[in-house]
């Protein structure tokens, strides 16, 4: 384990134990983006610490080697300062820790003892209504939903990158592209992702995307409103729904299918209806139109020269309650079926001519406000784990996937076998780097959810400040919230330690 | 002998031949692919961008992406209205927020750093374990102490107060990079200047600070870009005359659909030079890269 994560250090991957570093480092630095530092950050600490190392035998020898040497170079000269000096270098740093970092910890968990004034000693009650608390209970819910999905979709999708860079030419710039949402501050990425998310497909490009993929596979056009008039003499009546002829299709005569309904703005390019020719024996022929002239006057249930063809309308032939054969209107509102097997039908336009327009997605709206944040997250960090695995890749030792792919595994088993288990240390690295990240995220919540659903998509990072500095005015729900934090990051606090410890030796 | 090369042989090849067309095929698909997913990456910040060009009422109209179509559209009013607005001052904030605040961590760390390298005292390895502890504590943890702290000192909402609490939350991170930076100098350096009798404070000015250039610029950028992009920490301790962009700019996201015109400018001017730096500094890691394996 050890070894691998320092040979990719010394291989001038560096990175990978940057990777190391920049794993805890993004986490003090909090939510903030400055994490995109992060993710150069790799190369740079890595270096500094991975050749260096190269260099000298190893860095524990000369750590450890400080303490034996003076006591091995024997008797006399004490080459080291003294140990007062060392307060001095060390004091400013630790009087900033002591007061920004340990203390407020000391007097948050005070506090969260304490009702909302800071008046009255309440116990664990702050506690306690956490998770008895439904709004709160969906906060955390979120927060496990967020440590669920994002750490390992970011993981994974830093793995693919990395692997699939090195077979293009344009590996430096497509890095490059990948993590440069990292310079970016948060609140920027949320309001990229505020127009991405745009209801309005004239808007946001996500629906754009989604509403013309739809539009693409789903044939037809869609009049909202359509209908047939509502006489004894209409030749075409509303059934569940659909648009169904009152009586059965004469055969050599075409079907007249009369809709009023639309506004006749919309119509205005479309051209005219036109009669279908008669049908031959087994055939079936009609027109669907918009069965109004523009100014008044025509004749009611005949085509008028001026009145308008309605194109692109689901047509079905029903026998005996049974779909036989489906058209679709051409752009004069003609319809045809042909080589029907013989028998008696009625023409139907199903309900979907009628329904509104598909609209594309609701992104920020209750249900998918989480889901939608979490991509926004993805697209941030992708690049940060795509960066340190591959800098953990390009230090596995080429011989052994050249060794496999002669001994006739495909890439596959060479990918599952080999570059998997060789590349785990740096993979556990970046998630469990991202679980500390995602458990404290705020900005992107708090820029990309508006403010009606932020219930919704609240997660405990965000409350803790909703709670005590927007609007709530609890501090002592807030200290509780915030050590509640600091509880769930503990277990990477001791893996950090642990992963120093064995890496110094 | 030759009669059992000879087969394996063609057999190498032959699979040889398969690889590659299989590759070439494969080759074909990754490439579609990356450039697909490069898009996916360019797309949204390039939107910002043009909608940020664009005025208020094409960008109520129509979609971005017909600047391709129209390119007329393109405008920079919405700049200087931003800036006729003030704005400038939140920036001028950031700066005096971001710049204090890097040169602090790196100056206090380094001098800590070497301390935990070089300088041996008693209880320094339980010291910095609690450094590496502290690299994870949220920062949410000090947002109700710091702010009663603050009011007493009368620092809270001043940009000292914002300044003090970047440096504190920066240090433990800046002190892990150093340190694990300086321990690699090698020791033989060290002793000869001891050796010749140079005071301690020389050695760290003189010896190891320069060596360790590589490590401080990426620290330097890192601090830089993560006080430049903070918003929590402005939000809670910077008051309106003392915020920068960031929170200047989350004021405005109430009314996301009217301000897109001050909004959209906003976020690129303040992503503009995070972007910038780190595209040049890319070029300074690599050679301090270079620099570290040489020596």
């Amino acid at each position: 384990m050890t070894e691998r994560l320092d040979g990719p250090q010394a291989a001038g991957g560096g990175e990978s134990a940057a990777g190391a570093s920049s794993g805890p480092r993004e986490t003090p630095a909090d939510p903030s983006p400055n994490s995109p530092s992060s993710p150069t950050s790799p190369s740079s600490p890595g270096s500094s610490g991975g050749s260096p190392a190269a260099a000298s035998p190893s860095p524990s020898t000369s750590t450890s080697g400080s303490t034996g040497s003076p006591a091995a170079a024997g008797p006399p000269v004490r080459l080291g300062p003294s140990p007062k000096l060392a307060v001095l270098f060390l004091l400013p740093a630790l009087l900033l820790l002591a007061a920004w970092m340990i203390y407020p910890v000391v007097y948050s968990i005070w506090r969260s003892l304490y009702d909302a004034t800071g008046d009255r000693f309440v116990g664990l009650s702050n506690y306690i209504s956490i998770f008895t608390d439904s709004s709160t209970l969906t906060t955390i819910r979120n927060n496990v939903i967020w440590v669920v999905v994002a750490p390992i979709i970011v993981t994974a999708l830093g793995l693919i990158f990395a692997v699939l860079t090195e077979r293009i030419r344009w590996a430096t710039a497509f890095k490059l592209v990948l993590f440069m949402p990292m310079a970016v501050s948060l609140l920027a990425a949320g309001v990229i992702f505020r127009l991405v998310y745009e209801q309005d497909p004239d808007k946001g490009v996500a629906n754009a995307i989604i509403t013309t993929i739809h539009d693409t596979f789903s044939s037809g056009a869609s009049y909202p409103g359509a209908r047939p008039r509502e006489n004894d003499q209409a030749p075409a009546v509303v059934q569940d729904g659909a648009v169904v002829t009152r009586q059965p299709a004469q055969p050599g005569t075409p079907v007249l299918i009369p809709l009023v309904g639309i506004g006749q703005d919309l119509m205005q390019d479309a051209p005219p209806a036109k009669a279908a020719p008669a049908p031959g024996g087994d055939g079936l022929s009609g027109t669907v139109w918009l069965d109004v002239v523009r100014g008044g006057g025509g004749t009611l249930n005949q085509i008028d020269p001026q009145e308008k063809g309605l194109g692109g309308i689901t047509v079905e032939a029903v026998s005996g309650g049974v779909v036989k054969a489906t058209t679709e209107t051409a752009a004069d509102g003609t319809f045809r079926f042909t080589g029907l097997p013989s028998g008696s039908y009625v023409v139907r336009l199903p309900q979907s001519n009628f329904t509104a327009p598909f609209n594309g997605l609701t992104w920020l709206g209750p249900t998918l406000i989480t889901p939608a944040i979490i991509g926004a997250y993805i697209w941030v960090w992708a690049g940060f784990a795509m960066v340190l695995i591959a800098a953990g890749l390009s230090a596995i030792p080429r011989d052994a996937l050249e060794a496999a792919r002669i001994d006739g595994a495909t890439e596959w088993q060479v990918f599952r076998k080999i570059t998997v288990p060789l590349l785990s240390p740096v993979l556990l690295v970046v998630f469990v780097t991202m679980i500390i990240n995602v458990l404290k995220v705020f900005d992107l919540v708090f820029i990309i959810a508006p403010g009606s659903v932020q219930p919704q998509a609240n997660v405990i990072a965000l409350e803790m400040w909703r709670v005590s500095f927007g609007g709530g005015g609890n501090q002592g729900m807030g200290s509780a919230l915030s050590i509640f934090l600091l509880v769930l990051v503990v277990p990477f606090m001791i893996f950090n330690i642990r992963r120093f410890r064995r890496d110094e030796g | 002998m030759t009669t059992l090369a000879e087969p394996r042989q063609a057999q190498a090849i032959e699979r040889g031949l398969v690889t590659r067309v299989v590759d070439r095929l494969g080759g074909g698909v990754v490439q579609v692919f990356m450039i697909l997913v490069a898009l996916f990456w360019l797309i949204p910040t390039l939107g910002l961008l043009v909608v940020s060009l664009r005025g208020e009422t094409d960008n109520n109209s129509s979609g971005w992406w017909t600047l391709f179509t129209k390119p007329a559209q393109l405008t920079f009013d919405n700049y200087s209205s931003l800036l006729a607005s003030g704005f400038s001052s939140s920036f001028w904030n950031t700066v005096l927020i971001t710049v204090p605040s890097t040169v602090l961590v790196i100056g206090i760390a380094a001098m800590a750093a070497y301390a935990f390298a070089w300088i041996e005292f008693p209880g320094r390895d339980t010291v910095f374990l609690v450094v590496i502890a502290l690299l994870v504590v949220p920062v949410q943890i000090a947002l109700i102490p710091i702010a009663k702290l603050y009011g007493t000192l009368g620092i809270f909402g001043s940009i000292l107060g914002v300044v003090l609490f970047h440096v504190a939350f920066g240090l433990p991170f800046a002190i892990f990079l150093l340190r694990n930076f300086f321990v690699g100098v090698p020791r033989e350096l060290l002793e000869a200047a001891r050796m010749d009798g140079a005071p301690e404070w020389r050695i760290f000015a003189t010896v190891v600070f320069p060596l360790a250039k590589p490590a401080i610029a990426s620290l330097g950028i890192f601090q830089f870009l993560w006080v430049w992009n903070d918003l929590l920490v402005a939000l809670v301790f910077a008051d309106t005359e003392n915020q920068p962009m960031t929170k200047a700019l989350q004021s405005q996201m109430r009314q996301f659909g009217t301000n897109v015109d001050i909004l959209a400018p906003g976020a690129f001017l303040s992503l503009i030079i995070p972007l910038v730096l780190f595209f040049a500094f890319q070029r300074y890691f690599v050679q301090g890269m270079l620099a570290g394996s040489v020596k």
